[in-house]
């Protein structure tokens, strides 16, 4: 038996499923929260930081944090909103974006959000970092200039036998994606495709596919991030 | 090598949680963790490469590339650079031939840089192998590479005579000095190991002893502060079919080394603590997580546990209570600093990267192997001891009214005598300045709690320490006139965060590198007045950061921002606007030097 909550977002009353993350009970009472790692049905890591909302006065990530009695949520305001701005701009400079180049254009995630946040010039300096295409697997194209390592790959993708095939390597801002040479190099169809549709952005690509669907008929082109939840 | 690699996995069991054990001997015993020795560890556990990888490549003292046969590994802390550090460096590489990251040809030496070692009273200090060096002189470095050129064992290489107390322990000889310039309850030689567990425990439930403990308001002595009563009250209530200790032993904030002492002085005084702790939320594991530095103790502090076993200490029925049951095992770090916050903490000796978790859940209801956990600081669980022996109520008249009982304070930077203080809550910054032999009038500044703490001018020397005022995990860094604050600390300490990120989080990962950036550029006479303004504001974007390390990564800047406005003022150009941060010179330089052309840039 599931019990209810009653909780509030920007002083709009709220109801919800006791113990469903955030993200989800704002959803369901037609409130966007931005999300960028995380991922439905897969355990939540605070990676972006981009869903802060300040609960009770303090910040906690809306896709971790599980809904509970009485919350104040504050989620819209201009100085959250300011703060997610700033990390939307923070994951162009720390890689190398070119979007007009990028095969995933129209349907990346973090694009969608820099137009829906109207990034303009980011306010930081463009780090410009030297980083490699790696395209030793058979099936998956890997491009650490657009990883913005989300850990939603790690997350989502495992062997059969529940083991690891995409991983962490090194920390701090020396921190990239790797694939395991040999359960990557063994990577069912099935699981590869699933690997390319989860990167929120153009840091897995399908090898010898691209440009199935003509730029300008693309999932955010269409219609903008956030839309669909806010028309619930 | 194989038959080696074999042997240390068959030595753990083979069980993936004991990862960083199996490379932390495969590391000491070749110097490095090879390709194959990692394809034979993911084989023989039954993970992937890539998961041994992600471990392996998140701990600073682990290496894919041979570190020589004698790895040194020299301090980069600000105290060890304000006590002469670079001529020890300068030294180094000119009598091994190479330079900081390179190991020389023949294999023999390599030269690496490293975070605080917890020696800041006895800098600048160097591990080889493992072995501390402390107090290093250009002189003493030469001595050191001519022994080692001769081949010299590494334990043959001191010189001086051991260091004071139980360093000079037949387990333990090193040249390491305690320092104990102050002592209060905890460092006590007033102490008869094992009484509470044998007069006291037997005649209190565990409620009573969580109850005892409330009464003192002990609060925890790590940084955050939380009252340790209900701390243990809430795993006690949480369910599970294990529960677990975790002693706090990771000490890695720039500055602090009070735990080293406790740990080498008072060994038994802590693992009492420990069982205590058991005692009270029904726990009958306990893990002691020390920083790697300090792996120089392991065998006196194993051969301590062996003995402790043998008295009924630990083990079953401790202290003639019966199914008690509780032991205490050690797990050494391999050098990251976030491995101090509890769940990364926790997650590390799992085995795994020392990621922060996401909380809620709270270790208390979700902790070690997802069983609710309490993790307390070294000095919170010797604390606790004093408290159950003489009382709740006599402990909590130590000290202030929101803070009771004593502090260990780890003092280090300029003054007479650095060392460790035991004193109650309450002085002021003042009072301490007069305590250590550091005169007002040649200070320009203290840091008080580490890098992620504040830095303070002497208009507020006149605060307090407790938890209300200015609270401490315990260190004060004292900076004398002398100094150049902006590049000798702050610049320091926010390169220490860049370091020692996770990097799980997108602000942490980033922001301090962006905000260091900045400063550099400041430093370099090249800022504008909208640098401060940016700096302010970037450090706003860290709060949004997953755990206290991210959180606190802006301290050092913003906390000179604020007290120190005038030596950001001094290297700014106030009377520019704007900065487009393009240098036309470098731009063309080459190009330049091509034609053989002197530029006209105005
Ligand atoms: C980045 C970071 C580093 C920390 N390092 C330590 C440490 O070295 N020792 C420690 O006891 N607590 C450290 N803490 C605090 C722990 O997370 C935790 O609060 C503490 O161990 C709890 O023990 P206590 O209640 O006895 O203070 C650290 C916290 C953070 C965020
Ligand atoms: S590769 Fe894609 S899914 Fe994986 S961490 Fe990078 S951005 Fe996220
Ligand atoms: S704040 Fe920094 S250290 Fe802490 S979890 Fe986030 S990235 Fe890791
Ligand atoms: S979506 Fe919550 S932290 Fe990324
Ligand atoms: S469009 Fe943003 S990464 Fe490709």
């Amino acid at each position: 038996m599931s019990t209810l909550v009653n909780f509030k977002i920007d002083g709009v009353d709220c109801l919800a499923e006791a113990g469903i993350y955030l993200v989800e009970a704002a959803a369901e009472n037609g409130i966007y929260i931005p999300t960028l790692c995380n991922i439905q049905g897969v355990k939540p890591r605070g990676a972006c930081r981009i869903c802060t909302v300040m609960v009770n006065g303090r910040p906690m990530t809306a896709c971790t944090t599980p809904v509970t009695m009485g919350m104040e949520i504050q989620n819209d305001t201009p100085e959250i909103n300011d703060i997610r701005k700033a990390i939307i701009e923070v994951l162009f400079v720390e890689g190398n974006h070119f979007c007009p180049s990028c095969e995933k254009s129209g349907c990346c995630e973090l694009q969608a959000l820099a137009y829906r946040f109207r990034v303009m010039v980011p306010r930081f300096p463009f780090l410009f970092p030297r980083r490699e295409v790696d395209a030793s697997n058979p099936k998956i194209i890997k491009d650490h200039n657009r990883c913005i390592l989300c850990k939603r790959c790690i997350r989502a993708i495992k062997t059969e036998d529940g083991k690891n095939i995409f991983a962490y390597k090194k920390r701090g801002i020396e921190l990239e994606i790797i694939i395991d040479p040999e359960l990557g190099g063994k990577i069912t169809d099935e699981l590869a495709q699933k690997s390319v549709d989860i990167c929120p952005v153009g840091a897995l690509l399908p090898r010898e596919k691209a440009y199935q669907v003509p730029i300008g008929r693309r999932k955010y082109d269409i219609e903008p991030i956030g839309i669909e939840d806010e028309k619930k | 090598m194989a038959t080696t690699v074999q042997n240390i996995i068959k030595k753990y069991n083979k069980d993936k949680t004991r990862l960083m054990d199996i490379l932390i001997d495969v590391q000491s015993d070749q110097g490095y963790i090879s390709k194959e020795s990692i394809s034979k560890i993911a084989a023989e556990l039954d993970i992937s490469h890539v998961d041994v990888e992600q471990t392996m490549s998140f701990y600073h003292f682990f290496s894919d590339k041979p570190t020589g046969k004698y790895a040194i590994y020299l301090n980069d802390s600000a105290v060890s650079n304000m006590m002469g550090r670079q001529k020890v460096k300068e030294t180094l590489e000119k009598e091994t031939g190479i330079a900081f990251g390179q190991v020389t040809r023949d294999g023999l030496i390599g030269l690496f840089d490293t975070s605080c070692i917890g020696m800041n009273d006895q800098e600048p200090a160097a591990l080889i192998n493992g072995h501390v060096f402390n107090n290093l002189t250009p002189f003493r470095v030469k001595e050191i590479i001519r022994d080692i050129k001769e081949g010299k064992p590494v334990e043959q290489m001191y010189t001086s005579a051991y260091g004071d107390g139980e360093n000079r322990n037949v387990l333990v000889k090193t040249v390491v000095q305690n320092n104990i310039q102050k002592k209060g309850p905890i460092l006590s030689e007033d102490y008869i190991p094992g009484i509470v567990i044998w007069k006291k425990l037997p005649q209190m439930t565990p409620e009573q002893v969580i109850e005892e403990v409330k009464k003192s308001n002990m609060r925890g002595r790590g940084g955050a502060g939380f009252p340790t009563g209900l701390k243990w009250e809430f795993c006690r209530k949480a369910k599970g079919e294990k529960k677990y200790i975790f002693c706090n032993a990771d000490e890695g904030e720039p500055g602090t080394f009070k735990d080293r002492v406790i740990l080498t002085e008072r060994p038994k005084l802590l693992f009492e603590g420990m069982v205590i702790a058991a005692y009270a939320v029904g726990a009958d594991e306990g893990i002691a997580y020390v920083r790697h530095e300090y792996k120089y103790l392991k065998n006196y502090l194993e051969n301590l546990l062996q003995g402790a076993r043998e008295r009924n200490l630990l083990g079953k029925n401790i202290g003639g209570i019966e199914g008690f049951d509780f032991d205490i095992r050690i797990q050494f770090g391999a050098g990251a600093y976030v491995c101090g916050e509890e769940s990364a903490l926790i997650e590390s000796a799992e085995g795994k990267r020392g990621e922060p978790r996401d909380r809620p859940p709270f270790p208390v209801e979700k902790g070690y192997l997802d069983m609710p956990t309490v993790v307390n600081n070294v000095e919170t669980l010797c604390s606790v001891v004093k408290v159950i022996l003489n009382g709740g109520e006599w402990y909590s008249k130590f000290g202030t009214k929101d803070s009771s009982g004593t502090k260990l304070l780890s003092i280090s930077g300029d003054c007479k005598y650095p060392g460790v203080y035991e004193v109650e809550w309450g002085f002021s910054v003042s009072d301490m300045l007069e305590m250590v032999g550091a005169d007002e009038e040649n200070i320009q500044a203290v840091q008080v709690g580490g890098p992620s703490g504040s830095l303070i001018g002497p208009d507020e020397f006149d605060r307090t320490l407790c938890f209300a005022d200015l609270a401490t995990g315990g260190s004060l860094i004292i900076i004398g006139n002398h100094r150049d604050l902006l590049t000798d600390i702050v610049l320091n300490f926010t390169e220490f965060f860049v370091e020692e990120s996770c990097g799980s989080c997108s602000t942490c990962r980033n922001i301090p590198y962006l905000m260091k950036l900045k400063l550099e550029k400041i430093l370099d006479a090249r800022g504008v007045p909208q640098d401060l303004k940016d700096l302010e504001e970037w450090g706003k974007i860290l709060k949004f950061s997953r755990c206290g390390l991210g959180q606190t990564a802006g301290n050092p800047i913003l906390s000179s921002l604020r007290n120190f406005r005038h030596l950001y003022e001094g290297k700014i150009q106030m009377d520019k606007e704007y900065d487009s941060e393009f240098d036309m010179s470098q731009a063309v330089k080459a190009s330049c030097e091509a034609a053989g052309r002197v530029p006209i840039l105005n």
